[in-house]
């Protein structure tokens, strides 16, 4: 085999496969954005028709993939370093950055203009705010330079359900702000927990998270107040509009089980972490997941079953 | 022949091809249907005869 046919082939394992670009929209991520808009959408007082549901729902989806495409091309120098993105496409050298940009470009584009088309101009104008809070004011200007990084940045991923509501109303009110409030005050502890047991990741980075500049013992405090807050907010939200007594039922048993979780978090030191491999901050952020999916499960619920005069007060 | 030879990279790139023609494909079939819900709407009026009204 001559030198250029060696070089040519390896040129090809390297070529992005179909999977490879789809990755770029952060699939999880959308996942989340999916099921918040969804729970916004359809919590609204206001029918909507299913294919403008759908195209709503899809739109705001593409939007929040857009977004993380375009924080894959911005963060590739730092995805690089730490261990949980460096198999991200552009760090393994399956993407070039300027693809993740133009893909960003185009998708953040092509979701603004459906979603305003297809449901509300309002909508459609929200949707783009929430891309430009998750790139420029998120990742390009917070997320280098202050601890309060995931705090404000938490913003952006709170959002869709905001949107859904507004793509099914065209107007605001009280209800899709307390879901928005949810996320908001859910995310702090659920990403300091992640950085508690990535421990170094975010260091060999420079990424100033709390861990980093406020040190591991100031970290474990911050979960507990913000766990607290949340646990009131999360609590009061089951006499709102959009809550009612099984919404409660899963409020009470969550936040309980997660103040309980954080408070353990709290009373523990860096060796009794290290010493089962950070299993109580690991469970902890599992833990997170399902509070946040009961959470919008029980929304979801109360406003379905109210055709039925089952859901809420 | 040598250059007829299935190679890995063209499953992959046959792959790519064919997600996004499918993607292309499902968009529009959305566009249509969205278009069909709109202005079957109840709410939907022409433009023009938006304008005779006023």
């Amino acid at each position: 085999m001559s030198d250029a046919s060696i070089n040519a082939s390896r040129a090809y394992e390297d070529e992005a496969s179909f999977g490879d670009y789809f990755a770029l929209l952060k699939p999880r991520v959308m996942s989340l954005v999916v099921f918040t808009a969804l729970v916004g959408l359809l919590a609204a007082p206001v029918g909507v028709h299913p294919v403008i549901g759908f195209c709503a729902i899809l739109f705001i989806a593409i939007g929040g993939g857009a977004s993380g495409a375009l924080n894959m091309w911005w963060d590739a120098d730092i995805d690089k370093v730490m261990k949980r993105t460096r198999g991200r496409p552009i760090p393994a050298g399956k993407v070039e950055p300027g693809e993740a940009l133009a893909l960003g470009l185009a998708l953040s584009g092509l979701s603004v203009i459906m979603l305003a088309l297809a449901a509300n101009v309002f909508a459609g104008a929200f949707l783009a705010f929430t891309i430009f809070f998750y790139v420029v004011v998120y990742t390009m200007w917070l997320k280098r330079a202050t601890p309060q990084n995931i705090v404000i940045g938490g913003a952006a991923g709170a959002f869709p359900p905001v949107i859904g509501w507004i793509a099914a109303t065209g107007t605001m009110s009280v209800e899709p702000w307390l879901m928005f409030l949810l996320t908001f005050m859910w995310t702090p502890p659920h990403f300091w927990a992640l950085a508690l047991f990535m421990r170094s990741d975010y260091d060999d980075a420079g990424v100033p998270m709390l861990t980093v500049t406020h040190g591991r013992r100031a970290t474990r405090v911050h979960i507990l107040v913000y766990t607290a807050l949340l646990a009131v907010l999360a609590v009061g939200t089951a006499f709102s509009g959009i809550g009612g007594p099984l919404y409660l039922a899963a409020a009470l048993v969550m936040n309980a089980l997660f103040l309980h979780g954080a408070w353990k978090i709290t009373r523990r030191d860096e060796d009794d972490s290290e010493a089962d491999n950070f299993k109580v901050e690991r469970s902890f952020f599992k833990l997170s997941l399902l509070y946040l999916f009961l959470h919008f499960g029980a929304i979801l619920a109360e406003a379905l079953l109210k055709p039925y005069g089952l859901g809420g007060w | 022949m040598a250059l007829r030879k299935e190679h890995e990279i063209h499953k992959r790139r046959s792959g790519l091809n064919k997600g996004v023609g499918i993607l292309l494909g499902a968009f529009v079939v959305l566009v249509m249907a969205l278009t069909m819900v709109k202005v079957t709407s109840a709410s939907f009026k022409f433009p023009d005869a938006q304008g005779e009204q006023n």
